[in-house]
């Protein structure tokens, strides 16, 4: 999605109601789980209902239960609200061992629901999960990427866990799976099915974030050319490299 | 609740119009008449843009925050390998900049086993003060614990405002602390300014990156924010700090986790040039094999990798995995340097989405430099081994 630069106005391009890429692999990572250890897995998500074609696809992949939560009083949400609206909404839809959320959204990119969400649901939760080992005795063994280290842990159900893309490929929706689920029910959550109906923490109302203003990103395309000496040349060079923090890292 | 209302009679007749106002299709028309669905994400484009139909309307109180409580500017430190991140030292040079403006002091937090020794570091820094958290229990991050440090912190200091590194750990612990105190957070900030009514503005790309949002928190404290690694530039170090540490501690059955770390072993460094955020590239203007080394001394030197065109990987001299263009791999680094290469289109198609690319070359027709946001006209045997010596000096190489 882009503005224009000159009138303000966000152009509609590539806005759609479509599964989140990173979700798929929230969803392959449910799906391999069942076939190992069984279950029953339920997609939630909060939208316009327009996202049903979003359940429906992850039908089409073999999930078994599909969730919307969808408001009117749910808009305008950020992080808090977004996270906490989810919460009442898992606790709506039932009981659960694991919640798997995928990297982050495509358009926000800010990865944060998963872990508001699991301090909602007072569970534990870990991110950056890139390998399963094992799912039984009430935990779940998996190896999570960190910067620099790859970490085995082991942590108690129920929990939340967020993983990385390519964790697994996700399967193709299948043509079979479409037929046999194209009258499956999806549960609509409005505000009033959940716990709390206070509508002051939903929406724009319980979000604590507000947008003052949006603007269009500066244009840094510029081009120049250094036509100095050598040792000129390299001297700048040194100096972009120290200014624009291409040295002194980490590693 | 704040909600957009339509004034029907001038909607009249524009009804076309005034859906496609709205980027998320969150205006339609029900029954004869305009509504806003679920889909509203309250950018309030449509009140901008809608001549008077769109209003907003607000009728919930606000629930408002004593702000005089909560003062100070605080940094939740991170450690990485045994050491303090630097992008700990960029916060702290962001958050002594901040401070000034509302003469706030600036706090760290520093939690973890074994950490004490380096809370002077913090000092050195910016910091004011420091709260060490140095217990067994913390010497892996694991959410719970360093959740109920973070919250233990807060109670204790009331910080105005917190700032975390945009890293893994932190983006798991600024949210879910945040969530525990119902307050907001805003990941991945590139600018912060504060006002003097002590609201941090925050910039941050949303949607993608081709905006840009100017965020507030107005009426909750603390306020969260993460901005990531080499963002804000790592502040002067103070010789002889003023500031106190304080040691504090957490009670055992308060640091108690679900989680349980088995093992932690480092990752081989295997990337390919698609993942590399540094690259340098060699090409035609490179005259022997053996000159490569002072090329892939300086990718070292970056924290980069060394890559290559067409015509040297043909030539034995670079492998195959490592070739850039149409025939090659298609990457898109932070920085790309470019020594000797003419640009031709098929090596460009698989270079031009690099952030920014610096191109050296002493032929001033090249292409390249058609590309190049630095075009460099001049000789890499010179200008290479002197860039490497200026590096091996200020002694800022790749630790």
């Amino acid at each position: 999605m882009e503005i224009d630069p000159k009138t303000g106005v966000l152009k509609r391009d590539g806005v759609e109601s479509k599964m989140n890429p990173y979700d798929l692999y929230a969803l392959e990572t449910a799906l391999r789980l069942k076939q190992q250890y069984g279950g029953v897995i339920t997609a939630i998500t909060m939208g316009p209902p327009q996202a049903q074609a979003v359940i429906r696809e992850a039908f089409m992949m073999g999930v078994d239960r599909g969730v919307i939560l969808s408001d009117r009083r749910f808009g305008g949400a950020d992080v808090l609200s977004t996270s906490y609206t989810l919460a009442q909404g898992l606790r709506a839809a039932g009981e659960f061992d694991l919640i798997i959320c995928g990297k982050q959204t495509t358009d926000g990119d800010t990865a944060q629901v998963g872990a508001e969400l699991a301090e909602f649901l007072g569970i534990p939760h870990v991110t950056g999960v890139c390998r399963i080992n094992d799912c039984n005795a009430g935990q779940l063994s998996c190896d999570l990427d960190l910067p620099l280290e790859l970490q085995s842990i082991q942590i108690k159900l129920p929990c939340l866990i967020t993983v990385e893309k390519g964790i697994f490929e996700p399967r193709l929706p299948s043509y079979r799976l479409k037929l046999a689920t194209d009258d499956r029910e999806i549960i609509m959550l409005t505000l009033d099915d959940l716990p709390d109906k206070d509508p002051v923490h939903y929406g724009l109302n319980g979000s604590p974030t507000q947008v003052k203003r949006i603007f269009p990103p500066e244009n840094n395309n510029a081009r120049e050319m250094w036509n100095g000496t050598e040792a000129e040349n390299s001297k700048k060079l040194f100096d972009f490299l120290k200014n624009n923090k291409f040295l002194q890292q980490l590693r | 609740m704040p909600h957009i209302e339509i004034n029907h009679n001038l909607a009249a007749g524009k009804h076309e119009q005034l859906v496609k106002l709205c980027p998320f299709g969150a205006i339609e028309v029900a029954g004869g008449k305009l509504a806003v669905n679920a889909g509203c994400r309250m950018c309030r484009l449509c009140i901008k843009k809608g001549d008077g139909v769109f209003t907003l309307a607000d009728d919930a109180p606000v629930n408002t925050v004593d702000k005089s409580l909560w003062r100070g500017i605080a940094v939740a430190a991170e450690i990485s390998s045994g050491k303090i991140h630097p992008v700990t030292f960029e916060l702290l040079g962001k958050a002594r900049e901040l401070a000034a403006k509302v003469d706030f002091p600036v706090y760290a937090l520093l939690t973890g086993c074994g950490v004490s020794k380096l809370a002077g570091q913090l000092l050195e820094y910016g910091a004011d003060e420091v709260f060490v958290y140095d217990q067994k229990e913390l010497e892996h991050f694991r959410i719970e614990p360093y959740t109920a440090v973070l919250e233990d912190f807060i109670d204790r200091v009331k910080p105005s405002s917190i700032l975390v590194g945009g890293t893994p750990t932190g983006r798991s612990l600024a949210p879910r602390t945040a969530a525990r105190f119902r307050t907001g957070l805003t990941a991945d900030c590139t600018k912060l300014d504060i006002s003097p009514e002590t609201d941090l503005d925050q910039i941050r790309p949303a949607y993608g990156g081709n905006i840009m949002a100017h965020i507030n928190t107005p009426n909750h404290r603390p306020q969260f924010a993460t901005v990531r690694y080499k963002i804000f530039p790592i502040p002067e170090k103070q010789d002889n700090p003023r500031g106190e540490i304080h040691s504090c501690q957490l009670a055992p059955e308060k640091l108690v986790s679900a989680i349980n770390v088995c093992k932690t072993e480092l990752k081989k460094n295997e990337k390919g040039i698609e993942e590399a955020e540094v690259l340098v590239v060699a090409g035609r203007g490179v005259k022997k094999p053996e000159d490569l080394s002072m090329l892939r001394e300086l990718a070292g030197l970056l924290g980069g990798q060394l890559a290559f065109t067409r015509a040297l990987v043909e030539a034995g001299w670079g492998d195959a995995r490592c070739q850039i263009g149409l025939s090659g791999r298609t990457v898109k680094p932070k920085l790309l340097i470019s020594c000797g290469v003419s640009g031709a289109i098929q090596f460009v198609a698989g270079m031009s989405s690099a952030e920014k690319i610096i191109a050296i070359n002493s032929d001033e027709t090249a292409p390249i430099f058609n590309v190049a946001h630095i075009g460099i006209k001049g000789d890499l045997y010179q200008i290479i081994p002197d860039l490497i010596r200026q590096i091996r000096e200020s002694g800022q190489e790749v630790l």
